[in-house]
């Protein structure tokens, strides 16, 4: 890890001014359970972290009945696992929340970290690059150690999985994330939030090196049935091998509105719409529920050694939906 | 010379019970320091540059910078210009620096030039091996082309089981204190009396004159029997700075070149007749060791079961690779996993039940007799007979249900060992031994067997361990021999000091020192216990001198006057109930059933102990541990905690545990115990997956991916 400059400002806009115009250049630091990971192996080198956890406006959860949730960037999974009305009205998150499985992550990290953080990619954080590649320039993912990278989205250069727990359930609810930078706040629905990197100087993310995810605003869901599935290969500490959230709507027993939301299988929170599509209209069984599994993973395109994840992806957003309808988690 | 052996099973006052390990306090609050806890005044920190390649040339090599670095006390080039590097991470210079953060970034300011030689990092598909294959070597025994012809069935498969590594929550490492012509090493180890050796003739310091200290330590497994190049770097450091050097390795190090197991892949065929009897084997094996080529022991393959016709070749493969270690219970786990799963799949094939099918051929082992009642009691444990079904007989749903089992051997004699024994003249009783606990409960184990012999309760018997030369040496603790080692050692020891203590306490009791013996803190005259002395009053018969004596536990000179203290040779039956998501290939582990056998027991709840543990291991073996190298670019992917999968708590299930301990087993003596139960896990686990989903699944880890991909008969080893 390099020498850096640690500044922790008490509001958002002097934290805007602390932060510089380049990636790397300044990092902002939450929980730090991701961050200082990276510095330590060089990841990232950044001559200032700016710490946004005494920022007042970024902390807590409120909710109101009728209005929905506002979720402070600096909240901690703990804090939302505890939460009675997120446990009672919005239980993907929680069900998302506590597939982190590690206490030390859950008290130390936070929501705006979880969407903020880097890709997991073994090739990224040994140092191979954001797009691995080894000296003549050869793709050292698609054809090497690929199994945990991405089926979907994975067209371009990147191939890394999303590694956030928390916007699949956020964007099924239709989240609006809330930033702030030098203009001031302005919000984007969290599906567009992330994004597919196309150069190596770009992130994951929409947010500019000098804008902060200052807070998540998610619409009232009363009788929005919605839950997490994970496929993961231990029950402790681990990344899931394919996740889906889902949020439904009934009615007179009919889907009305559906979103559907794969986590872990492609670089961004992947938005499976032909699995909204083909929900509409039907009555939740089995059968609807695997057709709609299927329909998740239209244009997968799975590298060697994934091909995998195509059905786990499939199985994770039938029981999602399955368990959204008929409960259970 | 007293007759040295162990009371009779109902006269035990202590050895047998269920106590609580002595320093378990200390270590769940913390209060227990390891090595690498040990900060001494004006300690530098130890970094090592490590090459990124998997195979190359230095070919230049530029410290200046790093030298003039503030706080940089020191830096030695290890492997300098001309040398060949054979794998990732080894080492190649070395920075000693006032703190780790400057050693850090000292060693990022060497300049290393390389020329990239090519490399072989995976070893399990044989037709890339090319000319990283060793010469093969091969073995016959009775005419397997007949027997196979005989042969009513055949089977023939492939199966795997990769490289694992020791993943020591505790890294190797050492501090080092160079004074003048002596050292002191803190070191992480298995072996605290062999350690001095290995650093007097390389540094040129005579024996004598370095001192091993280490009260406990956070994991071995079998890879921390050496001082290390790690650790000779450390200590020239020392020597050339003046000032105590720290160097413990980090995770990713730890994981690649401090300790991993030897990888075995095999194709076999084995027949057998129509009623279930084993004729004949054969397989083609090969893994890999490192550079070496290795891989698993073609001696224990086929394992515990010696069908009269067999045929084998082994080929090691050297890879590029960081060099294997033992690993509890070298070769056995790989071995069982081939051999189990085979004659699983052999016994599918007959349509047998495969208790059945292993009842049949157990007169293919050398101890059937305990391995069938072994078996009864684990089936009886299990279930086996009401849960057991034939793999075209799956149960309903997407989640499946399987059985499988596999049993195991291992020897666990005794080590050599000395013990030495005060006894104060104010009561006070401490035992001494150069020996080491690697958290299997040694100490609490030679504090009973003293306290049993001389009637105290344990808290009143002091031990010592953990300290070179300043302790009488004992044995490194691998292959399960410490246990013996140290238990017949302190029998020895504490049987030896009665002798001698009875003659200056009989006076006292107006009776011969034959007629004496203790009892409840006490020494009295056998028959009449009235007649008695407390232990404290006797003790103080010893005037102003204590009394002092070794007890040894020598096995090349062993006589029959020596007496059944411990014996050697082990069977053990263990069963795994599995839970197969066949839509996403998750294995979830039901239920584990482990029976045990391990002679005489001299703690019970440490013996328990010792069989989670090993239980857990084996499980995690099972279901996620595996090395991932990149071919392309020669390197460890998987060299932290995150992607190296270890199992929780939650991904255990419910494990049973039995400890055979019938009479026999008793009058045999003290056996070890530590590796046996860690043998069977992968083999019985992978016979439950067999079992539940109807395929096999040839690979361990049995993770999603290859679970899946046998289910759609696109199995093979390289799924």
């Amino acid at each position: 890890m390099n020498a850096f400059e640690y500044a922790s400002p008490n509001t958002k806009e002097e934290a805007i001014q602390l932060l510089g115009g380049q990636w790397g250049e300044t990092e902002v630091i939450a929980g730090g359970t991701d961050l200082v990971s990276l510095m330590k192996n060089f990841g990232t080198t950044p001559k200032r972290i700016v710490d946004i956890k005494k920022i007042e406006e970024f902390q807590g959860a409120d909710y109101i009945s009728g209005s929905g949730l506002r979720l402070g960037a600096v909240l901690t999974l703990a804090e939302l696992i505890e939460h009675s009305v997120i446990q009672r009205v919005y239980p993907s998150l929680v069900q998302a929340a506590n597939g982190v499985r590690s206490q030390q992550i859950q008290s130390f990290g936070t929501v705006g970290g979880d969407f903020c953080q880097r890709p997991r990619c073994w090739y990224f954080r040994n140092g191979f690059g954001y797009f691995p590649k080894d000296e003549s320039g050869q793709d050292l993912v698609r054809e090497g150690e690929n199994q945990y990278h991405s089926i979907l989205g994975n067209s371009g250069p990147a191939s890394f999985v999303s590694a956030s727990t928390l916007a699949p359930p956020l964007i099924a609810l239709a989240a609006q994330c809330r930033i702030f930078g030098d203009q001031g706040w302005h919000e984007v629905p969290a599906d567009q939030f992330f994004i597919i990197p196309e150069q190596e100087n770009q992130r994951e993310t929409i947010l500019k090196p000098n804008e902060i995810l200052g807070e998540i605003i998610v619409p009232a869901a009363d009788g929005l049935l919605n839950a997490t599935y994970e496929v993961r290969e231990k029950e402790a500490l681990d990344w899931p091998l394919a996740t889906a959230s889902v949020a439904l709507k009934l009615s007179a027993g009919k889907v009305e509105q559906a979103r559907v939301v794969l986590g872990q299988v492609a670089p961004i929170p992947w938005r499976a719409v032909e699995a909204e599509q083909s929900l509409l209209g039907q009555t939740i069984d089995e059968n609807s529920a695997a057709l709609a599994g299927k329909a998740a993973v239209t244009g997968a395109h799975p590298l060697s050694k994934n091909g995998y994840k195509v059905q786990l992806a499939r199985v994770a957003v039938k029981r999602a939906i399955l368990n959204a309808a008929l409960g259970g988690a | 010379m007293p007759e040295y052996k162990w009371p009779e099973k109902n006269d035990r006052r202590v050895l047998g019970h269920r106590l609580n390990r002595l320093d378990g306090r200390a270590k769940v609050t913390g209060k227990a320091k390891y090595n690498s806890d040990v900060k001494l005044s004006g300690m530098l920190y130890a970094k090592f540059l490590r090459c990124p390649h998997a195979h190359a040339k230095v070919i230049s090599i530029d410290t200046s910078a790093a030298e003039k670095m503030s706080g940089v006390k020191a830096v030695r080039v290890i492997q300098g210009p001309g040398k060949e590097i054979q794998w990732a991470l080894d080492d190649i210079a070395v920075v000693a620096a006032v703190d780790e953060a400057i050693a850090e970034d000292a060693i990022r300011q060497i300049v290393v030039q390389y020329e990239k030689l090519p490399h072989l990092v995976n070893e399990d598909d044989l037709s890339k091996a090319g000319e990283h294959m060793k010469p093969p070597s091969d073995q016959v025994k009775g005419d397997p082309d007949q027997a196979f012809k005989e042969a009513d069935i055949v089977i023939e498969g492939e199966y795997g089981i990769p490289v694992i590594t020791h993943c020591c929550l505790e890294p190797h490492g050492q501090v080092i204190d160079w004074k003048d012509d002596s050292m002191t090493v803190y070191q992480s180890t298995q072996n605290v009396s062999g350690m001095a050796n290995q650093y007097a003739q390389p540094l040129e310091m005579p024996a004598a004159n370095i001192s091993i200290i280490q009260d406990h330590v956070g994991g071995g497994y079998g890879s921390k029997f050496g001082a290390d190049s790690w650790g000779l770097e450390t200590a020239r450091l020392a020597k050339d700075t003046g000032r105590p050097v720290r160097n413990f390795l980090e995770r990713d190090v730890e994981l690649f070149v401090a300790g991993t197991r030897p990888s075995g892949f095999a194709k076999i065929k084995a027949g057998a007749k129509q009623d279930g009897t084993l004729v004949a084997w054969q397989a083609e094996s090969w893994g890999t060791s490192g550079l070496g080529g290795g891989g698993i022991s073609m001696q224990v393959l086929p394992y515990v079961i010696n069908p009269p016709n067999v045929r084998k070749k082994h080929t090691g493969i050297a890879t590029n690779t960081g060099p294997a270690r033992a690993w509890r219970a070298p070769n056995h786990p790989q071995t069982c996993w081939l051999t189990f799963a085979a004659l699983d799949d052999l016994a599918a094939k007959l349509n047998m039940n495969p208790f059945d099918f292993y009842v049949k051929n157990l007169k293919l082992t050398e101890r059937s007799e305990l391995y069938l009642k072994e078996l009864k009691k684990a089936a009886e444990l299990m279930g086996w007979r009401e849960k057991w079904h034939s793999r075209n007989q799956q149960t309903a749903g997407p989640v499946k249900q399987g059985l499988g089992l596999a049993f195991h051997t291992w020897g666990g004699r005794g080590h050599d060992s000395t013990v030495r024994l005060v006894i104060d003249p104010d009561g006070s009783v401490s035992l001494s031994a150069g020996t080491q606990d690697i958290g299997t409960g040694t100490t609490t184990v030679i504090a009973m067997v003293a306290a049993e012999t001389f009637g105290l309760p344990v808290n009143a018997i002091k031990v010592n361990v953990g300290r070179s030369p300043d302790y009488p040496r004992s044995g490194p603790s691998g292959g399960s021999t410490t246990v013996g080692g140290v238990c017949a050692a302190t029998r020895r020891a504490c049987q030896l000091a009665l002798e001698e203590f009875y003659p200056k306490v009989a006076p006292a009791l107006g009776a011969e020192p034959s007629q004496l013996e203790t009892a409840g803190g006490r020494i009295q005259v056998k028959g009449n216990p009235f007649k008695n002395l407390s232990w404290n009053k006797a003790a103080a018969r010893l005037g102003v001198t204590p009394l002092e004596v070794t007890g040894k536990n020598i096995s090349a000179s062993r006589r029959a006057s020596d007496g059944k203290l411990i014996d050697s040779g082990v069977g053990g039956v263990q069963m795994a109930e599995v839970l197969v998501d066949t839509e996403t290939g998750v294995v979830k582990m039901k239920k584990f059933v482990a029976v045990q056998d391990c002679g005489l027991i001299v703690n019970e709840k440490l013996a328990e102990s010792q069989v989670y543990g090993a239980l857990i291991m084996g499980i995690s073996s099972a279901l996620t541990e595996e090395r991932v190298m990149d071919e392309r670019t020669g390197t460890l992917l998987n060299g932290e905690m995150e992607f190296y999968k270890l199992a929780g708590l939650g991904d255990i299930g419910q494990l049973v545990v039995h400890m055979w301990k019938d009479l026999e087993q008793d009058r045999r003596g003290v056996i070890g115990l530590g590796e046996p139960p860690v043998i069977s896990p992968v083999a019985a686990i992978g016979n439950a997956v067999a079992n539940a989903i109807g395929v096999r699944v040839p690979r361990a880890p049995f993770i999603p991916r290859r679970v899946l991909a046998a289910l759609q008969n696109k199995g093979g080893l390289f799924a």
